[in-house]
């Protein structure tokens, strides 16, 4: 190979990529751009659609009711980007969006490509909402512009555990977490919750957020006689989890968090679903007001609600409150008024601590009963 | 002790499954010795058109008993694999055959993509989940349970195994997939049709990766668009487990690693005191294979090829 | 006017030089800064892309679980570099140490897989890469070394001489964000390893890597000692590998195992072998391609937009699926890449027998 001759190959290569592939859109007048980020593609998509969903649905609400700032009437218009659940991918985005010129992110759906992403809404100084990510660490990296409407691991974990010992009785407890961010960032408090309570943790075992089968896990659970099972997941692997647990004959009630708490979960545990109990944060929806008219709203547009889209939609009206006070959308004066958010979500109340953690953070646990979530007790 | 063999049952219908998909990549690489890595995704095609069959037939005729639903869904998902793979094999890679080796492994990767998207196009994002159509029958066998699926699950596929050993030692189309597999010039010479013998090679693949999509779908009571991926590459070590292009051996790569993956993932955390949990359930399928290749470099039943690139 | 530059080199490097240079302010002024993002991480693909071509493209060795180097690298990255142990040792430490520290896993291996070819091998190398994520994954108990899924977060960001890379630069007007500084470090390595590549290709180990490659036991006749050659290929694979997953830590500042999927492995090795494998313009080419157009392929909204009003289908919906469209085409169209070697493109004009080309092949490692 000879040196002149790739350099000159390079050369073409590179001047083929600069000319290809220019120009840009253009920005319109009184248009406030919003991203989202979710992952919509690869296995989690049906839940980062569902994000998008919660937070388009409230940005064509407060459209049609028409939003003013600065005395001038403005548009909000949602960017939906796709992170596919990879860090990488993530910070391209934001960079992305960053460019694009948004005033404010909600997203992104995990906690592996929020906390990447955090750092560049960082840098540039805009707010970033997350509906759903609940690793600790997001909010404890001492960003200004990192927000979450949904209560972080320790909150949920917590109230689980205590809930698991003290109301449930569990004495003998086995603990499954899906080694995703989520999971076992959850299963972890949970461990520590329960333990502290006085419960006593007769096994661990893991799964992937892949998986379909847990036989094996739950066969040498089943040995080890627990009277209830924690997963700390999400319902595509919590459904036939509910199945498999029944089949095998092991006696034990299932717990789990949020990843459990939603329709698809019911559709994919069937009969077996019944007696399952799982948490959600915040408050019921349908005892929220509006929450019931959200539900009605979103399930004629969309279908039936996932998981996150009412914690979209919250984060959405936190942000857009927050530019009515600030009586601008300049992401810095937004960011002077996100600490004295006060709202009536259909999640539940929404008020940031310092960090930009939920205040208080309640959790409401839920049991399956009749083929239906019934709610059980909200705990602070 | 009944814990024991739950986990020897757990693993022999996981091996099943895996072993069934593993005959469609064992039998390719056999003859063109091609990992179609499209092939897991047939097996989800499988699943999803048996499902909306399933649906439709739900719908429109009530009263059907459940088992002929079921059988509706796959008869009908079987011949949609088939086209489906005879397409896959025409357009790409039939033109390349001849190409570096490695050329249709990227397109294969491309149609694995294509059919992931596509499939999420049509059955949408979520996760599709299995009506409970089937009898929910249980047997408590020595302190174990087994249900009826399961059974029904090993002794189908121990009876395709056993079919789809009969056509190749047998028939007159195995004879000339065996006599392609061994060289495509000289079988072509003896009037053999090469073309033909490798489209009904992926046609069969198929059709058995078909039946095990429905089975995974009905067994786990779920389907999704990108359920085709793990199942393809657990199914693609269990073949080269064996020994690929063996299909002896894929039937029994197939059972080992159901079984290995069992039992990982229900002794050796005890074993270590935890260390090594189930959460290092698919460390020790590698690891194993890892071990086996290293000491049988082709595989378990595979035959020693010659030394020669 | 190529033409004209072919015959003139050293004008053409210059050009070339200058558009290197200029090519992130081109892009970030131009299109907006995430291409120089999508820039950064096309010169992390390329590094990537190379290593791997050393073990695929030169010595023939099928390697599907490369990106376990680069998971490796960036890891010992983030202990030597990170709040997490308290150390924070400067760059030029670190990423050596991680080359080396990829390198002697590529080693490990190297060692017991020797004897299995094509396939074997890379279903071998497909479990390592999936052991070593699986382990990053759940090293968190019984001693956190790898703080498990939640990732290591806060790597201290690459700072030469004071100035910190981490941060935005205000100078004549200008905001440079890092992604500039991230550029030019890794235009320098990519150059290098460039420059590395093409030199062994051409060295005795080179040639010996490819008379590996296209028969083995004629290269072990030829008085070849093939072990140790192919474990040096695995090592400096590897420890190219090692070295792009230090920079990706330092650039990204949080690493976790979700990054270091099967998947990535996959789509380095697509970048190869679209590209032309064995022919290090191919390869980069390669590697330019496959991460620009997913990115690309994101303004499909964008352009329905501006062409229909609205957006018609879901631009999420249809890009990876043109991903797939584009890596069957581009293989259909150009079976042994878009720009093949020199020896492939020979094999693959000759329609003649097994023979030749591994006549032509030998004649070629003579040459």
């Amino acid at each position: 190979m000879n040196f002149g001759k790739f350099a000159v190959s390079a050369l073409s290569l590179a001047l083929a990529f600069s000319l290809s592939g220019c120009g840009k859109s253009e920005d319109a007048g009184n248009v406030i751009k919003i991203g989202s980020v979710a992952p919509l593609t690869g296995p989690q998509t049906h839940i980062g659609k569902d994000n998008e969903n919660g937070a388009r649905l409230a940005v064509d609400e407060i459209n049609a009711k028409g939003l003013e700032l600065g005395g001038k009437k403005v548009k909000l218009e949602l960017y939906g980007e796709d992170d596919q659940a990879e860090p990488k991918t993530a910070t391209i985005v934001a960079q992305k969006l960053v460019d694009a010129g948004v005033v404010a992110v909600i997203g992104h759906l995990n906690s592996g490509t929020t906390i990447p992403a955090s750092k560049i809404y960082h840098d540039a100084g805009i707010p970033q909402i997350s509906p759903s990510a609940t690793a600790v660490a997001y909010t404890a990296q001492g960003y200004n512009t990192a927000y979450r409407v949904m209560a972080n691991d320790a909150q949920q974990g917590r109230a689980l555990g205590q809930f698991a010992v003290n109301k449930m009785g569990a004495k003998r407890i086995a603990i499954i977490d899906d080694r995703t961010a989520y999971g076992q960032g959850l299963a972890g408090e949970f461990e520590k919750a329960a333990t502290a309570a006085g419960g006593e943790i007769v096994a661990h075992e893991f799964t992937n957020d892949r998986a379909t089968d847990f036989n094996a896990i739950l066969t040498s659970i089943k040995g080890k006689t627990p009277d209830l099972v924690f997963f700390g997941g999400m319902d595509p692997q919590g459904g036939p989890m509910a199945r498999q647990l029944k089949r095998l004959g092991l006696n034990a009630k299932l717990l789990g968090g949020d990843g459990l708490q939603n329709a698809n979960f019911m559709k994919l545990a069937g009969a077996d679903a019944e007696g399952v109990v799982a948490s959600s944060p915040g408050l019921p929806i349908d005892s929220m007001p509006g929450g019931p008219e959200f539900r009605k709203k979103f399930e004629a547009k969309y279908g039936v609600i996932q998981v996150y889209a009412p914690y979209a939609y919250d984060a959405v009206y936190a942000l857009v409150e927050a530019m009515k006070r600030a009586n601008s959308a300049e992401p810095a004066k937004v960011l002077a008024e996100l600490p004295k958010t006060d709202l009536q979500g259909v999640s539940g109340p929404i008020k940031f601590d310092a960090k930009g953690d939920t205040e208080g953070g309640a959790v409401t646990l839920y049991e399956v009963k009749d083929g239906a979530w019934r709610v059980l007790e909200t705990v602070k | 002790m009944d814990i024991f063999l739950q986990q020897l049952v757990n693993g022999l219908v996981l091996g099943s499954i895996y072993a069934l998909v593993a005959l469609g990549y064992t039998m390719v690489y056999g003859i063109l010795e091609l990992i179609n890595f499209a092939h897991g995704e047939v097996t989800m095609i499988g699943a999803m058109v048996a499902l909306s069959v399933i649906g439709v037939l739900m719908g429109a005729a009530p009263d059907l008993p459940g088992v002929m639903v079921v059988l509706a869904g796959i008869l009908v998902a079987i011949p949609a694999c088939m086209a489906l793979a005879f397409g896959i094999e025409k357009v790409a890679y039939r033109p390349l055959r001849k190409a570096p080796r490695l050329a249709p492994l990227i397109t294969a990767i491309g149609v694995s993509i294509i059919l992931q998207n596509l499939a999420m196009l049509i059955w949408g994002r979520q996760y599709v989940s299995f009506p409970p159509l089937l009898p929910v029958a249980r047997f408590e066998f020595l302190g174990a349970h087994i249900s009826l699926l399961q059974i029904v699950i090993v002794v189908l596929a121990v009876t395709i195994m056993a079919g789809l050993w009969l056509l190749v030692e047998k028939s007159r189309l195995g004879r000339a997939m065996r006599a392609t597999a061994q060289s495509k010039e000289v079988a072509e010479l003896m009037g053999v049709n090469v073309d033909r013998v490798i489209s009904a090679t992926f046609i069969i693949g198929a059709a058995i990766a078909a039946i095990a999509g429905v089975m995974v779908s009905a067994y786990y009571g779920l389907a999704h668009y990108y359920m085709g991926f793990m199942l393809g590459l657990k199914a693609f070590s269990a073949a080269v487990l064996g020994g690929i292009g063996n299909i002896a051996g894929a039937m029994l790569g197939g059972l080992l690693l159901g079984v290995i993956e069992a039992l990982g993932a229900g002794y050796i955390g005890d074993i270590t005191g935890g260390f090594l949990g189930s959460h290092y359930q698919d460390v020790f399928a590698f690891f194993v294979l890892i071990l086996v290749l290293v000491f049988r470099p082709s595989g378990l039943l595979g035959e020693r090829v010659a030394n020669r690139a | 006017m190529l033409d004209s530059l072919r015959r003139r080199p050293r004008l053409a490097f210059a050009l070339l030089a200058v558009l290197l240079a200029a090519l992130p302010f081109i892009m970030g002024f131009g299109l907006g800064n995430s291409w120089v993002r999508v820039l950064d991480f096309v010169l992390l693909y390329v590094l990537l892309a190379i290593g791997l071509n050393i073990v695929v493209g030169y010595a023939g060795l099928l390697d599907l679980g490369y990106i376990a180097f680069y998971a490796l690298g960036a890891y010992l990255y983030a202990w030597l570099a990170s709040p997490h142990f308290g150390l924070h040792l400067p760059f030029w430490v670190v990423l050596p140490i991680g080359a080396a520290f990829a390198g002697l896993f590529g080693v490990l291996l190297g060692a017991p897989t020797l004897r299995l070819r094509g396939d074997y091998l890379a279903i071998v190398t497909l479990g390592f890469g999936e052991i070593i994520r699986i382990f990053m994954n759940n090293l968190n108990a019984p001693f956190n070394l790898t703080n498990g899924p939640q990732g290591m977060n806060l790597i201290d960001p690459v700072s030469v001489a004071g100035f910190s890379f981490g941060k935005t630069l205000h100078i004549f007007g200008l905001s440079l964000p890092p992604t500039y500084f991230y550029y030019y470090l890794f235009l320098a390595f990519t150059l290098l390893a460039i420059f590395i590549a093409l030199r062994l290709q051409d060295s005795r180990i080179g040639r010996a890597w490819a008379a590996i490659r296209e028969d083995e036991v004629a290269a072990a006749a030829m008085g070849i000692n093939t072990r140790n050659l192919k474990l040096l290929a695995f090592a400096m694979g590897a420890s190219f590998g090692g070295l792009a997953g230090g920079l990706f830590a330092a650039f990204q500042g949080f690493i976790s195992p979700e990054s270091f999927t099967l998947w990535e492995s996959i789509l380095v090795l697509c970048m190869i072998v679209l590209g032309g494998m064995g022919n290090i313009p191919g390869v980069i080419l390669g590697a330019v391609l496959l991460t620009m157009i997913p990115e690309a392929l994101r303004y499909i909204g964008d352009l329905q937009r501006a062409t229909l009003g609205h957006v018609v289908v879901d631009p999420s919906d249809l890009r990876m699926l043109l991903f797939g469209v584009a890596l069957v085409g581009m293989m259909l169209f150009r079976p042994a890449g878009l720009l093949p070697s020199r020896q492939r493109k020979r094999e693959f004009a000759a329609e003649d027998g097994v023979a030749e080309q591994e006549q032509a092949s030998l004649y070629d490692a003579k040459a």
